[in-house]
């Protein structure tokens, strides 16, 4: 069964399915559909045909990108549905939205205007600071952020279809992207090599369900698709996430927040594809123009989104 | 020689892993030369518009086009079912390149957007006959295109009910009163014309390796009537172990 990769849905019926309509099984199933692709954060309705015309497998559909919402503070919530209507209508790929942390109702609004994915994300203003939605109450589709393995594989047991590394948005710093891709990465080599009898105190410490850490163990990986999120706003940071494993990368403030959107979006979509290629990445990260201005992390006034949530 | 994947964006892991299951080698292609040295290819599901631009850039669509008129055996999946045909309808502004082949014209996320994504058992007579197995079967469909129209050449393998609730954009014209005519409307979701072979659905996302075997069958017939490439799959050292997603049984 370890080698053939074919398990059964979670829990044998001990998180029951609450529609039989959309199984877990179809909510993975567009997440991998979306596998060696970039999704793009946009706020209008022309920011999104850009990313469409450039190659983005979907587009996140929000009102501010990460680097304003950091820039201009309060609180972040989220997206008028007007405005993802219209995204939604501008472009035939996949769009995704925000809802603030444990706030299901936004979710709900999300499920019903008919996107394709909510975002459960650390970007908005958490609404509960220590529940997640349960995802499983829901026929659409959730990715959810993480810094670590146990936070993965908690979210996944929540429901969650589809993981991004928190990484730091808005800040086009890619440390902490690296940071929490080495750390999931990294706990699972730990854990292929593990005597089966010590998973049961792994779990304990990581804080996630036996079955699921168990899981990871048998596939090498998590069971769910892997993005990486949160800093990237060059074509090697793409690439230098997909070599360090992950299934595809979010872009946030990146793209539309550089010199040259349609270019670079295009450059990042490359990258992508031709990650382990050093010459094509050579190529595409030619004349690219300005790069989105960096933050600093190392300054303590710096808020860091990443920690919002457990 | 072996089975190409065409690696631009999507499944693709997934159709490499299937082909693993059969004992069979699977390439990665992403630039028009690696094309050369398979023998038949798979076009694995993605998002259509996003492949399209790929190819675009690294120049692939002549490749692919004369591909495909040599005669090889060519199998798209959703988005590589978009791509093979010659028509496709409820494009992107601006439409999109297709490389065609296919006699038929097909319709973008026919179903709608992922909430009507959904699972449904298939009849699949030609498989069942050709393969065995259960008579049904598991289509997963993911913002799936449908076949529209197919041209007289064009043998249908399978077809499904339309959802009640309607594709989420089709033309206003047929409206609700074909629909509570009773008479249960059907698309057609899988086809083959000659070398050609698409499905609407994802049989890389099954357990059930049914239609990867039927594929691979067709390579073999073809190889044999050249006569010329005889040596079988799987000479090569065997593979490090690639970790993939888990595959959901029902």
């Amino acid at each position: 069964m370890a080698g053939s990769g074919v398990v059964t849905v979670y829990g044998n019926g001990a998180i029951t399915e609450t529609s039989k309509q959309s199984p877990f099984s179809v909510k993975v199933g567009l997440a991998q559909m979306l596998r060696g692709g970039v999704i793009m954060d946009v706020v209008t309705p022309e920011q999104a045909r850009v990313a469409e015309e450039a190659g983005a497998c979907a587009v996140m559909a929000l009102e501010r990108v990460p680097a304003d919402i950091r820039a201009q503070g309060g609180v972040a919530r989220m997206s008028d549905p007007q405005l993802i209507k219209e995204i939604k209508q501008a472009v035939t790929i996949p769009v995704m939205a925000k809802a603030r942390i444990g706030h299901f109702v936004e979710a709900q609004i999300l499920e019903a205007i008919g996107i394709d994915y909510v975002d459960e994300s650390e970007v908005l203003t958490p609404a509960d600071d220590e529940n997640h939605i349960n995802k499983h109450n829901f026929r659409i589709p959730f990715v959810c952020g993480c810094r670590n393995l146990g936070e993965a594989l908690r979210r996944i047991r929540e429901g969650a279809a589809m993981i991004r590394t928190k990484g730091e948005a808005g800040t086009g710093n890619i440390i902490e992207a690296v940071r929490h891709v080495r750390s999931v990465m990294g706990d699972i080599r730990v854990l292929r090599n593990m005597d089966d009898d010590e998973v049961f105190t792994f779990a304990k410490k990581i804080q996630a369900p036996y079955d699921l850490v168990m899981q990871t163990k048998q596939l090498g990986r998590l069971p769910v698709v892997h993005f990486a999120a949160g800093g990237v706003a060059t074509p090697a940071d793409a690439a230098l996430m997909m070599q360090l494993g992950c299934d595809g990368v979010f872009v946030g403030s990146g793209v539309f927040k550089s010199g040259d959107p349609a270019r670079r979006a295009r450059a990042i979509v490359q990258a992508v594809t031709h990650y382990s290629d050093p010459e094509v990445l050579a190529d595409v990260s030619c004349g690219l123009g300005e790069a989105m201005v960096g933050i600093n992390l190392n300054d303590e006034k710096v808020e860091r989104y990443a920690n919002r949530s457990e | 020689m072996a089975v190409g994947v065409l690696a631009l964006q999507g499944s693709f892991n997934e159709h490499i892993a299937a082909l693993r299951r059969l004992g069979v080698k699977g390439v990665e292609i992403r630039k028009p030369e690696q094309l050369q040295s398979v023998r038949a290819l798979i076009i694995p599901g993605g998002e259509s518009t996003t492949m399209a631009k790929l190819a675009e850039y690294h120049n692939l669509f002549p490749a692919l086009r004369e591909f495909v008129k040599m005669g090889k055996p060519v199998w798209g999946t959703c988005a590589g079912l978009i791509f093979l045909a010659n028509k496709a309808s409820g494009q992107k502004t601006g439409g999109q390149e297709l490389i065609g082949g296919l006699n038929c014209t097909v319709h973008r996320n026919f179903f709608g957007s992922q909430i009507q994504s959904f699972e449904a058992e298939l009849s699949v007579p030609e498989i069942v006959t050709k393969e065995g197995g259960s008579p049904t079967f598991r289509g997963v469909f993911i913002r799936a295109p449908g076949i529209l129209e197919v041209g007289p050449e064009v043998q249908v393998l399978a077809e499904v009910p339309v959802p009640y609730r309607k594709p989420a954009k089709s033309d206003p014209a047929d409206g609700n009163l074909e629909e509570n005519a009773g008479s249960e409307k059907k698309v057609i979701v899988a086809v083959k014309q000659g070398n050609l072979l698409a499905t609407a659905f994802h049989p890389e996302l099954t357990a059930d390796t049914r239609w990867h075997s039927y594929f691979l069958k067709m390579v073999d017939e073809l190889s044999q009537e050249a006569s010329s490439s005889t040596l079988e799959d799987d000479p090569t050292l065997p593979e490090p172990p690639k970790y993939e997603l888990p595959i959901f049984q029902q």
